[in-house]
């Protein structure tokens, strides 16, 4: 969005966009970013940037806990739906083992492990998309038309306006002083 | 997906040609999607397309008049049904090898053929379903393989091996499906951004779920991709093992056999590599991908086919070995008169010189590195795992105990219809996918170039830890 369309007094900044060639120079600004105290803010990359987690000062992801909780979802739930199926509800005794013994559990093995997986895949995609607050079509930064170089090869750092310490003008200049090849302050129209 | 630095002592090259930029990667792989088709792709989907009329009409054909239009007879009930769903689940394996089995082991040459080889997997899976889909005569009963709730209060025999592969294949599926598309979605993201077309605007931002390269997703994203790769790497290996079950559970000659489960195993990756190949020159050739399918990824993956045409080989010695020193008759009459010497012998032979004889050009060099060569190989072994699948269900059925039941099997021009249609198919998905989606993984190709290590270049020099900065500049010096 151009400046020059910001006439109207209803716009107001939504986020600043820094713009970075390669990927060194927006991992060194985003450790100058996270000193600074900033908290909503992030960085935008076609690809992930090997320690850009320890820059922006990032805690490890909370994704292996979901996976888990599936997987175990998966396995027991497997085995209480065969049990019940074939050793309870049902009867069906094949080569001659009894319900509820151990000796069927050999052949539960195949189904209770693709049930885990089964559980465990779905934990990991959409927990991943959860943890992400994904799918989100509408977020600040698409409204600037340089931002769309962020999947190409651009490398952005976006601060946002609900950040506590973000103003218009000492923001932007904090920004700067990092060499970016582009600053951009992205408005958006408010009622 | 951390940037890789070739190590030049012992004969890495780079990933992708030297000098390629980042954009230069989107352009070549993006650009695909957004020109019109060539017409070679035209006239390819037509061929395709008339395949799957093809299709259609051979399995409306089975639908109205039942299965008996197949050769399907008496003592042979298995016959292609069976072997094209084995043959195709066993082609699917490969993709899930390169895309999660690599990735565990921080192979990076997988980034330019892990998106390929995924498709390969989700179109070869849903050929492989329709098979025992359409095989059980009543089709519309096809839901009892499902634990639901039916007005017989009948549940499924958990106890077969038979519902074991329709969880296992059906989870195959599922999962191939979810790891492909999370694959997919950042660069969905960039075909989103490059468009100014408001159709795909739409169609593509939707799927891409409103992706912005954000390191905060990408933290998670990374780890739903690792946790992906490393339940998919024990998957990959059940599901053929539980194919393997349908047979090695009977008590058939040449099915009753412990060796089965790792034989399917490393026999469905050997034919999975070769179909692999087979799609991705033509699709190299037609859309110019020379840039990032280097030969150096072609010649890898020959020597895969390599090693896995030799566990293949060792499997089928051991099977013969075995047969003759347990010493039990039948085994013997099946392994040492039946195969090869048996009506069915030129299956036979169709199985042992494509599956271990010719792969055996690549001890050499120059074999391994020659793209006519790799084409002719990738096809015989194509057909090779065929035959193979055909020797085991149709070869073990034919002759079993009595003599007096003994029979032959003739395909009729359904069965080939049917099988020739699943081809097209799959190649019909294939050309979709490659006309509408990155063929190649863009966001993963470009995290393994040498801009994308965030110490590389100029910027050592800003480096906040001079020691380790002098430590790259010696590397880059070095190289």
């Amino acid at each position: 969005m151009e400046h020059a369309k910001a006439t109207e007094q209803k716009i107001a900044p939504t986020v600043i966009l820094a713009e970075f060639d390669d990927a060194g120079a927006a991992l060194h600004a985003a450790e100058k970013v996270r000193d600074a105290g900033y908290s909503r803010w992030d960085t935008h990359a076609p690809f992930p940037i090997h320690g850009m987690d320890a820059a922006m000062g990032m805690k490890d992801s909370r994704l292996g806990w979901i996976v888990l909780g599936c997987a175990l979802t998966g396995l027991t739930g497997a085995f209480i739906m065969m049990h019940w199926m074939n050793g309870i509800d049902y009867v069906t005794v094949v080569g001659d083992k009894p319900p509820g013994a151990p000796q069927t559990l050999p052949s539960m093995v195949p189904i209770l492990f693709e049930l885990t997986i089964l559980l465990s895949a779905f934990g990991a995609v959409f927990g991943m998309l959860g943890l992400n607050q994904l799918p989100r079509h509408n977020h600040p930064v698409f409204a600037s038309d340089r931002f769309r170089k962020a999947s190409t090869d651009r490398f952005f750092i976006s601060i946002e306006a609900e950040d506590p310490k973000f103003d218009v003008k000492a923001t932007k200049e904090f920004l700067e002083r990092m060499h970016p090849s582009h600053v951009e302050v992205v408005e958006e129209e408010v009622e | 997906m951390a940037y890789y630095e070739p190590i030049t002592e012992i004969g890495e090259a780079r990933l992708v040609q030297k000098g390629s930029t980042f954009a230069e990667v989107t352009d070549d792989i993006a650009g695909v999607t957004e020109t019109p088709a060539p017409r070679g792709w035209w006239i390819a989907f037509g061929l395709a397309m008339t395949f799957v009329g093809i299709f259609t009409f051979c399995v409306g054909y089975l639908f109205w008049r039942g299965v008996g239009v197949w050769g399907n007879t008496s003592p042979v009930f298995w016959a292609w049904d069976i072997t094209n769903f084995v043959w195709w689940v066993g082609i699917g394996h490969a993709g899930t090898l390169i895309s999660a089995i690599l990735f565990i082991f921080r192979q990076k040459w997988r980034t330019a053929i892990n998106r390929f080889a995924e498709a390969m997997t989700i179109f070869a899976v849903i050929c492989a379903l329709i098979f025992p889909g359409i095989h059980v005569g009543r089709p519309w009963m096809m839901y009892y393989v499902f634990p639901l709730p039916n007005q017989m209060t009948l549940w499924p025999n958990f106890k077969s091996p038979l519902l074991w592969d329709v969880f296992a294949v059906g989870t195959y599926f599922t999962v191939s499906l979810l790891f492909w598309y999370v694959g997919l979605i950042p660069d969905l993201a960039t075909l989103r951004d490059r468009t100014t077309n408001r159709t795909r605007q739409v169609v593509y931002g939707l799927f891409a779920l409103g992706w912005r390269g954000s390191n905060r997703h990408w933290r998670n994203y990374e780890r739903a991709y690792l946790i992906l790769a490393a339940i998919s790497t024990p998957l990959v290996l059940s599901v053929h093992s539980v194919v393997s079950m349908d047979f090695a559970t009977s008590v058939i000659p040449g099915w009753h056999t412990t060796i089965f489960p790792p034989y399917f195993v490393a026999g469905a990756i050997f034919s999975g590599f070769a179909m692999v190949e087979t799609v991705l020159l033509i699709a190299r050739s037609v859309f110019k991908l020379q840039r990032v399918v280097l030969m150096r990824h072609l010649e890898l993956m020959n020597k895969f086919i390599l090693f896995t045409s030799l566990l293949v080989g060792y499997a089928y010695s051991m099977e013969f070995f075995i047969a003759w020193y347990s010493g039990n008759r039948y085994e013997m009459a099946h392994f040492l008169h039946n195969r090869p010497a048996g009506p069915f012998w030129w299956a036979w032979v169709w199985m042992m010189v494509p599956n271990t004889l010719i792969p055996q050009l690549y001890w050499s060099k120059k074999m391994r590195t020659s793209i006519p060569v790799m084409f002719v190989v990738s096809i015989f072994v194509n057909i090779g795992m065929w035959f193979e699948r055909f020797v085991i269900i149709v070869l073990s059925l034919n002759r079993d105990f009595l003599p007096s039941a003994w029979g032959y099997y003739r395909p009729t021009i359904i069965d080939v219809g049917t099988f020739t249609g699943t081809i097209g198919i799959f190649f019909a998905a294939f050309l979709l996918f490659m006309r509408w989606l990155p063929m190649v993984a863009m966001a993963e190709v470009k995290g393994t170039m040498p801009q994308a290590d965030p110490h590389h270049g100029k910027h050592e020099a800003a480096h906040a830890e001079p020691a380790a900065a002098e430590g790259t500049l010696a590397a880059e010096g070095a190289e």
